[in-house]
């Protein structure tokens, strides 16, 4: 057989494991001795390391490993799945003839010979920092600790962690697929209570990516963390009730970029579209948005949370345009959905670990800037909400209605930005949320790496982004009964 | 069986899990740790989904994962891994006792007292052997009846995420420098539908129901299950947005049990020590009205939330929550306990790695004596809830605010349906608000309540 893999690269699973070439094809033809069209083998080995301080003790340190291989078998719109956590020869073999039960024709052969994914290199890291000193690690959350009780007197309560983690894996396929990769993946959080007499209040904040721990040490450190959460605890003590009913809106720029991931996002994953069991199925060409409304997904910039240089399918990642100029132009797919929809595979196909089967999902998904000034925007609001933090989302892709959570927002009266209101839900339609912006800012601003995604129950590190925008119709869920600013709709 | 066995990799089925505990925390004390505790996981799973007749996926597998848990004086660390050979034990086991340097002098840490450990007598019929009995064409058919069952109930049923039939089981097993050692196996089995209505004009509703059970005999028919998500999902076709108002709400018994979990954070020792829940420092006090008693109770025969003990080797016990509205107990671990100068109530729960969390044992709202029906057919104008969208409960402040999706109620009967609403209000205002408890107490999972009615809460609409 023509072998063509070359060996420019750390062989991670070669070398610690013992798995030759000869094994991978193996296990392939294995997994497709009952036929099918396609089967791939997904290697991993993933280290991590976990550090908390509360109530200014490290009171909790952990490291631990987690390896495995999953076998996938499809054939035509089946997959049949198993996998194993020993990588022995005769492990992988019986997970590789499980997975081959979903298909029931004669074998079939995988192709000849392997073809490495081009090598990239989004996260350069020279030492991961799961493989750096501990004590360095231990500064980082005692100083966000330190920072935050210094913000402010009322600060009382604080908790700051850090982890990461560094995954390396091997996806080879039926087709000749093979891809390497070794990904980092670093957060620190902090959060915070503020006391008073008879009030408090919550603070959060976090950041990181595909980062090496010097990152920690640079302008984004523990203490930047630390007072922007000790900064959202102190204002929310003053916060008044939020109003309830439909309003203008005006998100701020960064993570507020939720609202793309729950309004459009998921509604875009192609497995949703090919089953049409999504509200944006058919829209292609369509207009779903406003003329200032362009969306990409973009798994390709470095050192971000949501990027990869290969998807868990071995694809290299990719930028894709999901809506431009307001018109819906694409879906994010995977090797599955693209075979069957007859659709390029755009790269996003991400499975939370060996245990799962990959599926379409977001990388980085962000709005593109547009030309209003930020300060206009505001001052265009006569009476609404300016909301610049929030918590999570979640969206039911089939009616289209998906909600995310603001956690640090305030009322705007006669264009001027006034009071801090409490926390407060904020539902809208997805097909249409989008149409109704107005107004898009040119200060595009990505967040700080804290998304995780959940879907069918697995979990995937991902990046949102925004401008500033305007949304002329949104509903607020607050509790006011009397509009503090006088109105109600 | 000596555990150099345990680096062949033979089928884990060989393997003594509960002498490969011993053994590591043996190992932990002969390192130098003051105490320590293992924690040995293996569980299998399999999973199959049925979409418009054809099997999507099937999946079928096991894993398994080792953690230890070491104190060095009063600073703790823990390790984990999945790999069993000796070479990652060793490792494992090190980079924990190495890892104890560098965390606090905690005066609060350490394992329970050997007093307090133990571990339920009797069966609890956790483990039920017929989960996995079906052959697999015929746990293919329990999924594929579940959907067709939901796709025949109605012509505007056409399309589907599937009906899917699942099973599982685990086994733990906790050792610790006490000399406990405790093990048990549960088991698990679902059968669920998700179909998808459809209006002439092409508008989708979803929804989705499931029957889950320790044992296969008590499953629901996949005929029912299907044909209730049909019944779930054609009541949502035509959904409108409601005004803004307040009017008294109605919580199914599915959505009601998010506002037991929100007392269950309120009541998480983790939280109440931090200060962090607006139920801390309201031991004894009226937190609701006399109508509410919650019961967390570990030791119930059979129940999704039971076992023998708890994540620290403490025998799980019943605890009176709530009384009559008065507050009567946190749920708290060994850690959290001290922390409060009190006693744990059993609920430590424990993953791989990290210091002990609290989790629920079997955690319910005692039912009342009246139908849902009744409970509705006393509301003029109001909202029937039946899902929420989001997360929007600040267990800090108590503030409250979610998305809603559910049917108004108009003159005692459902209206129509209604969506892309909010619901808010304040948790301290809401124990108080909730003016009736009905009759329907069933227990889908750990945490079960019946349908609540819950006055003074804002819907936000139009």
């Amino acid at each position: 057989m023509d072998k063509q893999v070359h060996v420019d690269q750390q062989r991670f699973f070669f070398d610690q494991y013992g798995v030759t070439e000869n094994d991978l094809e193996r296990y392939l033809a294995a997994a497709l001795s009952a036929g099918g069209d396609y089967a791939d083998l997904y290697f991993e080995y993933l280290s991590s390391t976990s550090l908390m301080v509360d109530e200014s003790m490290v009171k909790s340190a952990s490291q631990g490993i987690s390896a495995g291989c999953g076998v996938r078998v499809v054939s035509g719109e089946r997959t049949g799945y198993a996998y194993t956590d020993d990588l022995s020869a005769s492990r992988i073999l019986h997970a590789a003839r499980t997975a081959a039960l979903i298909a029931s024709a004669p074998a079939k052969t995988p192709v000849a010979g392997f073809r490495q994914t081009a090598a990239r290199s989004l996260y350069p890291v020279t030492l991961p920092s799961v493989d750096a000193e501990i004590t360095a690690k231990v500064e980082l959350v005692m100083r966000a600790d330190k920072a935050a009780r210094a913000y402010d007197p009322r600060i009382q309560e604080v908790r700051a962690s850090y982890s990461d983690e560094l995954r390396n894996i091997l996806v080879v396929g039926s087709d000749g697929t093979f891809a390497e990769d070794s990904q980092p993946l670093a957060r620190m959080n902090v959060s915070c209570i503020a006391k008073t007499e008879g009030n408090s209040a919550r603070g959060g904040s976090g950041g990181g990516g595909r980062v090496a721990l010097d990152f920690f040490f640079g302008d984004k450190g523990p203490e930047f963390f630390a007072k922007e959460a000790a900064r959202q605890a102190i204002l929310q003590l003053d916060a008044r009730e939020a109003p309830a009913g439909d309003m203008e809106v005006v998100l701020g720029p960064g993570w507020p970029g939720v609202l793309l991931h729950e309004a459009v996002g998921h509604g875009l994953e192609a497995d949703f579209n090919r089953k049409k069991t999504s509200a944006f199925a058919g829209l292609i060409g369509k207009r779903v948005a406003s003329e200032g409304c362009t969306v990409i997904d973009n798994g390709t910039m470095p050192w971000r949370r949501g990027s990869l240089n290969v998807d868990d399918e071995g694809a290299p990642t990719q930028e894709t345009v999901l809506i431009e100029k307001g018109i819906l132009k694409g879906y994010l797919s995977d090797k599955l959905s693209s075979r069957l929809m007859g659709i390029a595979d755009t790269g996003n196909g991400r499975r939370e670990s060996y245990e799962h089967i990959p599926m379409p999902r977001m990388t980085n998904t962000y709005m593109l800037a547009g030309q209003d000034n930020p300060e206009d925007i505001i001052r265009s609001v006569k009476r609404g909400i300016y909301a610049v933090n929030f918590g999570g989302g979640q969206v039911d892709i089939t009616n289209g209605k998906f909600v995310f959570g603001a956690s640090e927002a305030y009322m705007i009266e006669d264009g001027q930005i006034t009071a801090p209101i409490k926390g407060a839900t904020l539902i809208g339609n997805g097909p249409d949320v989008l149409t109704r912006v107005s107004m898009v800012g040119n200060d595009l601003k990505l967040d700080e790496g804290v998304g995780t995604c959940g879907k069918d129950g697995q979990a995937v590190p991902v990046g949102v982004g925004i401008p500033t925008i305007k949304i002329d119709r949104l509903t607020v869920g607050g509790t006011a009964k009397k509009d503090p600013g006088g109105f109600m709709q | 069986m000596p555990s150099t066995e345990l680096e062949t990799g033979n089928p884990k089925l060989e393997t003594d899990l509960r002498e490969l505990a011993q053994d590591i925390v043996r190992r932990a004390m002969n390192g130098g740790a003051t105490a320590a505790e293992c924690v040995v996981r293996e569980g299998d799973e399999f999973s199959t989904l049925v979409r418009l007749g054809q099997v999507e996926t099937l999946k079928e597998s096991g894993s398994r994962s080792i953690g230890v848990r070491v104190f060095n004086g009063q600073r703790a660390a823990s390790t984990y891994s999945s790999d069993f050979s000796r070479v990652s034990l060793d490792r494992m086991v090190k980079s924990a006792l190495e890892l104890s340097k560098i965390t606090s002098e905690d005066p609060f840490g350490g394992i329970p007292e050997a007093s307090q450990l133990g571990s339920l007598k009797g069966d609890l019929g956790l483990y039920h052997e017929d989960v996995y009995s079906l052959p697999g064409p015929d746990r293919i058919d329990y999924a594929r009846r579940a959907e067709k069952a939901a796709l025949d109930s109605d012509p505007r049923i056409k399309n589907s995420e599937g009906g899917s039939f699942d099973a599982a089981s685990g086994h733990k097993v906790l050792a610790n420098s006490h000399g406990f050692v405790g093990q048990f196996r549960r088991s698990y089995c679902s059968v669920a539908a998700v179909p998808i209505a459809q209006t002439e004009d092409g508008a989708m509703q979803r929804d989705y129901w499931y029957s889950v059970a320790r044992t296969l005999s008590k499953l629901d028919s996949p005929e029912q299950v299907g044909k209730v998500a049909a019944e779930r999902a054609l009541r949502r076709l035509g959904a409108r947005k409601a005004k803004t108002a307040q009017v008294p709400i109605i919580f199914d018994p599915m959505v009601a049990t998010s506002i037991l979990e929100h007392i269950f954070e309120g009541v998480n020792g983790d939280s109440v020590y931090r200060g962090a829940s607006f139920l801390a420092g309201k031991l004894g006090q009226k937190i609701a009205g006399d109508n509410v008693t919650i019961i967390d109770d570990g030791t119930i025969p059979g129940g999704f939330g039971t076992s023998p003990f708890d994540g620290e080797g403490v025998p799980t016990r019943r605890t009176v929550v709530i009384e009559k509205g008065v507050l009567s107990s946190y749920l708290l671990n060994t850690y959290t306990a001290k922390k409060l100068k009190l006693a744990t109530t059993g609920n430590a729960s424990r993953g791989l790695a990290g210091t002990p969390g609290i989790g629920p044992g079997n955690y319910f709202l005692q039912p009342g004596t009246r139908t849902p029906k009744q409970l509705i057919s006393e509301i003029k104008e109001g909202l029937y809830v039946t899902e929420f969208l989001g997360h929007g409960a600040n267990l800090v402040t108590g503030d409250y605010s979610r998305g809603a999706s559910g049917l108004w109620i108009s003159g005692g009967e459902f209206a129509y349906p209604v969506e892309e609403i909010t619901v808010a209000g304040n948790l301290k205002e809401i124990f108080f608000n909730i003016s009736e408890i009905a009759s329907d107490l069933e227990f889908r999972g750990s945490v079960a309540s019946p349908t609540l009615r819950i006055d003074g809460l804002t819907v936000g609409g139009e």
